[in-house]
């Protein structure tokens, strides 16, 4: 995908995870949680992972801070394999590799004042900064807009987004250069939202950081992420440079995904992509492509065969699907609603409707 | 109160009763962790103010019993023969009450029944918090660490849990200490009174710590999955740092009510071995066993019986209420 010279900060290739399901007496599955990604993070890069709930983002996101042991696959973090590194060879890693977590009322502990939770981290790895441990964490408190003077203050005196604020200054304790920022915003009030995805954006720049951005907001990560990867059930279907993945989606799914964000200038359900039915169990996905089985544009080659996620154009676009879609979003090519009935001859009930609804106005989708 | 006008209104709940109290006199940011505002709570609850001053008042007493047996100028073995009458029964009324013994005197032997209590009430609280304590702590260590480790070593803990529970307390109990005495004593020896106390706590440790190591592993797998927790691993905490920074200090609150709990528990199982004869040696003073021995002056001298009985009754009764207001301050969203 990436062919910069830039070495990458972060690079990741085949990880999966799989949780072992006991069901019934010695029945043992597994659910594939995250199946196989591939992607790397250069410096200062911030990459979106996108996807619905139970997609793997979230798990993606813990195994790349180690924070669960991949089943297979490798993490290569500035050069080194960390995949199944101990914790004290991970040691000198965790300076340059931080998370923010989605809740900011689960993760302050609620005994801790906030100078001891944002000092955690110097603590726990011995670090004594220049000027003493307390001056670092009113330096960080300051940088991200708390004042400082609330040191000795408690969790619960706090809101949700001055939460959210102490969460990110003790991720940056250590200065770090790759945060996982783990739907950062999601349990925040749209106007906090916007502050915090500001002061992330603000962080970066100054920083130098590189985040692996994960969210199920993509007005939030089109704000926010230089190139987006879009997850669907454990798999990175298409991952490219954000203006070709928001504009020129190829893959059916990031479609649907882009014309699902809600827009009030445009009321009813004109230009929505619906996608009929569940998306299927990760216990026993479906062969081939795993968006098939609602997928409009499904052939018999969709179900043998998995497509590979390889660039189409020799950019930096790359998606995972036999049929790609091809020109931006406004140009919805003519013959989607005709081939939607007779590429999903499986469950063609209760999906009639919608086809014609989809190609009627798909042009409101972008802004 | 220098406070600005927002703290007073989040704090007006906390300092309407506080009566000032606190408040730092700078100006700016007042800090209160939620053990302070479960103090606050606890001061302004009534009935754990009155258990909590009679419980320090039963603590008291019991360290400063040699001082009270100074003042009082009697020990808990002096017979004092000549104030009972012919049947050994006390002379005077309520069992022998007046200025000299408060609460009158034991038939048959003519032991004080008011420095008895006193000391009684040194061995029950001695034997009663030695014991909380051993078993919280044993408690604490295997379920922390069951919980936060989990995989065999929690299936081996929690297997060695389910066969202590499983072992009938009261009959190993009976076997246990007699045997124990033998082994160490002769069969004609004196036992010391130390000896028979380390005993009936070495009994209470080994099948005392279930409940709290249930408890504590129960609680710490839900505190296992909180993101705060997390963030201390993708730090790099090691497991001390996890357990004794991270996890512990969240579950003060219900290990300190069930401490506030046991104690009681073991006051009363205390009286209960010394009752049924398995407990303390005769010379050793203990509630249960002066329950045991008045039960056989019932009805000719109820007085004998009364005294001990509600002092244990007051003593339980004075933790039990104040390991319930314990609980209402330090969790306030729970319902009763």
């Amino acid at each position: 995908m990436s062919v910069e010279t830039v070495e990458p900060l972060l690079r990741v290739r085949g990880l999966t995870k799989h949780f072992p399901v006991r069901s019934g007496f010695r029945n043992r599955s597994v659910v594939r949680a995250v199946d196989g990604l591939d992607f790397d993070v250069r410096p200062g890069e911030t990459l979106g992972l996108v996807g619905e709930s139970g997609c793997g983002k979230t798990t993606t996101g813990r195994m790349l801070v180690r924070l669960l042991e991949p089943t297979a696959g490798s993490i290569e973090f500035a050069g080194r394999d960390i995949t199944h590194a101990g914790r004290r060879e991970l040691r000198p890693l965790r300076q340059d590799l931080q998370i923010i977590f989605q809740d900011p009322y689960a993760s302050l502990n609620p005994r801790h004042t906030v100078g001891r939770i944002v000092a955690m981290p110097l603590q726990v790895n011995g670090t004594n900064p220049p000027g003493g441990i307390k001056a670092r964490v009113q330096e960080l408190l300051e940088l991200v807009g708390l004042n400082p003077e609330h040191y000795n203050r408690y969790p619960h005196e706090f809101s949700g987004g001055q939460r959210q604020r102490i969460g990110i200054a003790r991720a940056l304790a250590l200065r770090p250069k790759l945060i996982v920022a783990d739907e950062p915003v999601s349990a925040l009030d749209v106007s906090i939202q916007a502050q915090v995805v500001n002061l992330l954006r603000d962080l970066q720049r100054d920083l130098g950081l590189a985040f692996v951005f994960i969210a199920h907001d993509l007005a939030v990560v089109r704000h926010f992420c230089q190139r987006v990867a879009v997850m669907y059930l454990g798999k990175i279907v298409e991952i490219g440079d954000r203006d070709d993945i928001y504009e020129r989606p190829q893959h059916p799914y990031t479609r649907a995904l882009l014309s699902a964000i809600p827009d009030v200038t445009k009321l009813g359900p004109a230009g929505r992509i619906r996608l009929a039915g569940d998306v299927p169990t990760p216990l026993d996905p479906p062969s081939g492509c795993r968006f098939r089985t609602r997928c409009w544009k499904a052939q018999d080659i969709c179900a043998t065969e998995e497509p590979a996620l390889v660039s189409r154009d020799g950019g930096n676009q790359a998606a995972a699907c036999h049929f790609p879609e091809r020109g931006p979003v406004e140009a919805t090519p003519g013959g989607q609603p005709a081939a939607a009935p007779a590429g999903r001859g499986a469950e063609p009930a209760g999906q009639g409707a919608e086809p014609a609804g989809t190609g009627a106005g798909v042009e409101e989708v972008s802004r | 109160m220098s406070m600005s006008p927002v703290e007073g209104v989040a704090l007006a709940e906390i300092d309407s009763g506080g009566g000032g109290a606190d408040a730092p006199k700078e100006k700016g940011f007042v800090g209160r962790s939620p053990g302070q505002l479960a103090m606050l709570r606890l001061r302004r609850d009534r009935t754990a103010m009155v258990s909590g001053a009679m419980l320090v008042f039963f603590v008291l007493v019991g360290l400063a019993a040699p001082l009270i047996e100074a003042l009082y100028g009697i020990s808990p073995r002096d017979q004092f023969q000549a104030k009972l009458d012919g049947f050994g029964m006390p002379l005077g009324y309520a069992g022998g009450v007046s200025g000299d013994h408060f609460f009158g005197l034991e038939p048959n032997l003519g032991r004080d029944i008011f420095i008895r209590l006193v000391y009684g009430l040194r061995t029950s609280l001695l034997i009663a918090f030695a014991a909380a304590v051993i078993t919280a702590v044993i408690g604490i260590a295997l379920g922390a660490l069951a919980g936060y480790l989990g995989g065999w070593l929690d299936a081996v803990i929690n297997w060695i849990t389910d066969l202590t529970l499983a072992m009938p307390f009261l009959i190993i109990a009976l076997a246990l200490t007699p045997t124990l005495t033998l082994r160490f004593y002769g069969e004609r020896d004196a036992v010391s009174p130390a000896f028979g106390v380390g005993v009936l706590i070495a009994v209470f440790a080994i099948f005392g710590w279930t409940g709290t190591a249930r408890l504590v592993r129960g609680q710490v797998i839900a505190l296992r999955e909180r993101e705060f927790v997390e963030a201390a691993k993708a730090s790099g905490a090691g497991l001390a740092h996890m357990l004794f920074r991270q996890l512990l200090p969240n579950i003060w609150a219900p290990i300190l009510v069930s401490f506030s709990l046991a104690v009681p528990q073991f006051i009363t199982s205390e009286a209960a071995l010394s009752f049924i004869g398995v407990g303390l040696t005769e010379e050793t003073p203990s509630f249960g066993r002066m329950i045991y021995q008045s039960l056989d002056y019932l009805q000719t001298d109820p007085a004998f019986v009364f005294f001990p009985g509600i002092t244990i009754f007051a003593l339980v009764f004075a933790f039990n209420l104040f390991g319930d207001a314990l609980r209402d301050a330090l969790d306030p969203k729970s319902s009763r």
